[in-house]
């Protein structure tokens, strides 16, 4: 049984919702009733049936919609995605390991067959049929990154590992969390996160660079971030964020449930086989309010989250302005009732 | 002061062992040259090239760095105007050509990514900063760079938005990023305050 792909928008109209199937395996990402940062890192290897790691590159019935927004972002700006000379190998690895895990995963959609380095690549949902030659970059219509992650969801950012540190040195990152890759190409771990507040102090950055230089091949790992986005917008870049801003002030006790998005980021973190690199695919789900509240241990549990939210990380997400407004809306769902533990519904 | 990790760390120039030098300077910067060579051994400017951009700082400090006698001295009215004799001679340095920029962060960021660009590593590059705090800032909307931004917010020069001036900065662009402060509520002006002298 192949997905059944949603035909929607991200901007202007904004389309956007999730199946109630979709709704059932959203990635929640609070397993206790507050938040603080944590280096809550864990090996990613595949979960139950219907979860959004049940394959470790997940596909949904956003893909074709979310694939066509991406299109849309880099012919508008194609500065989002940059790989910088000595990336290219890197590239062909992420090229091989979505290629692989897609037709693993998904063969009813996707197909790879490989002779040598003549590979045949099939991607039945965007309509593409190329055979190209593995670690020839003239043979692809782009680079083997930007290929790839033209057919992927979620943002990649690959990390170059030397002197102890890694270094954002190439990416593709249209559906970023307000960060900008043009901005911090070039930059080491420590570097890019600069501007996150808290993190620092509690010695977080050191403790999951230390963690991340010593994956290996073959044992990714993951974690979830989350932050909230008015509309279903994926492109909510710092580039254009004078346009999207004023998003924020829109905000009503009416107008909550369909506007206001729970957004989960999951980031998982594989070395790649010939250059040695890292890639972070950083995939974002959204979640409208009406949705998370059909299930009532989200609702209660998102609530306690949200109202107690130390205020400097309300500030870091964005989310100062519409805050009040979104914590009465779910006060009505949150009838002080204890929740279990751990991430699931009820 | 309270800073962030993506910004550069300055230090003191000090005399290396090396088998010439370059300083570059603009304003203030000059006077961390004169203390430099307090320090200097005899001879050390025989091998020296210094570059100097006066801008704010007029005629001070010209008289004093020609008094060290460098092998080479050359005067600029801007980082611009300088950067083609630069590049020129990083692009004809030797092995042990050792590197001094002071003065603002827009010198220090421009000068050091010429220099990187020329395979020097930036970690042995000797900074120091002195005078202005004006910040070179990159509009994250538009990408143009507006140099000498004293205020906070400041003017985009390029696109007219009003930017918060960021700490976040990238030595490979060499300028702080500028962010939109009224994307939100367009109608909010917050006033201006001269906070970079």
């Amino acid at each position: 049984m192949g997905i059944n792909f949603r035909q929607e928008t991200f901007r202007d109209d904004f389309s956007f919702k999730n199946s109630p199937e979709q709704v059932r395996r959203f990635p929640f990402p609070f397993n206790e009733d507050a938040y603080m940062y944590a280096v809550n890192i864990e090996p990613h290897v595949p979960g139950p049936r219907n979860s959004v790691f049940e394959h470790l590159i997940d596909v949904d019935e956003h893909y074709i919609s979310e694939m066509q927004d991406r299109a849309m972002v880099l012919a508008e700006d194609p500065l989002r995605c940059q790989s910088l000379p000595h990336m290219t190998l890197a590239g062909w690895d992420l090229l091989e390991l979505l290629m692989v895990e897609k037709a693993k995963s998904y063969p009813e959609h996707f197909t790879l067959t490989r002779d040598g380095d003549r590979w045949r690549w099939i991607n039945r949902p965007l309509g593409i049929d190329d055979t190209f030659t593995f670690g020839d970059v003239s043979t692809l219509p782009y680079g083997p990154m930007e290929y790839i992650t033209r057919q992927s969801q979620g943002d990649f950012a690959i990390l170059d590992q030397r002197d102890g540190n890694l270094w954002m040195d190439a990416g593709t990152v249209t559906t970023q969390a307000d960060w900008s890759l043009d901005f911090d190409i070039g930059m080491n771990f420590f570097e890019w996160h600069a501007p996150v507040p808290l993190a620092h102090e509690k010695g977080i950055f050191t403790r999951a660079l230390k963690f991340l230089t010593n994956i290996q091949q073959g044992q990714p790992a993951r974690r979830l971030n989350w932050t909230m986005t008015i509309n279903p917008r994926l492109d909510t870049s710092p580039e254009n964020f004078h346009k999207w801003g004023s998003d924020r002030l829109t905000v009503t006790p009416e107008n909550v449930g369909d506007k206001v998005h729970l957004r989960v980021e999951l980031q998982s973190f594989w070395r790649l086989p010939r250059s040695n690199t890292l890639v972070f695919p950083i995939r974002c789900y959204l979640i409208k309010m009406d949705e998370l509240v059909a299930q009532p241990k989200w609702a209660r549990r998102f609530h306690r989250v949200l109202r107690d939210l130390p205020v400097e990380l309300a500030d870091y997400k964005g989310l100062t302005r519409y805050r009040p407004t979104v914590v009465e809306w779910l006060s009505k769902y949150d009838d002080g009732a204890p929740t279990s533990p751990g991430f699931s519904p009820d | 002061m309270k800073t962030i990790l993506s910004r550069p760390v300055y230090g003191t120039l000090s005399p290396q062992a090396g088998s010439s030098h370059l300083l570059v300077a603009d304003a203030e910067g000059a006077s961390a040259i004169l203390d430099l060579a307090r320090q200097a051994p005899e001879g050390f400017f025989a091998s020296a090239h210094i570059m100097f951009i006066p801008g704010r700082s007029g005629e001070r400090f010209q008289q004093s760095l020609k008094a060290l006698k460098p092998a080479q001295y050359y005067e600029g009215p801007s980082v611009a105007a300088a950067l083609p004799r630069l590049k020129w001679t990083l692009a004809n340095a030797h092995m042990g050509l050792r590197i001094y920029l002071a003065g603002t962060e827009g010198l220090i960021g421009q000068m050091m990514l010429a220099a990187t660009e020329a395979g020097i590593d930036h970690a042995s590059i000797q900074t120091e900063q002195r005078g202005s705090l004006a910040r070179r800032m990159q509009c994250v909307h538009c990408k143009g760079i507006t140099e000498n931004v004293t205020t906070q917010p400041a003017t985009c020069s390029h696109c007219g938005l009003l930017l918060l001036v960021r700490d976040h900065y990238s030595r490979r662009i060499a300028a702080f990023q500028g962010v939109c402060i009224n994307a939100e509520d367009p109608t909010e002006i917050p006033q201006k305050e001269e906070i970079f002298r």
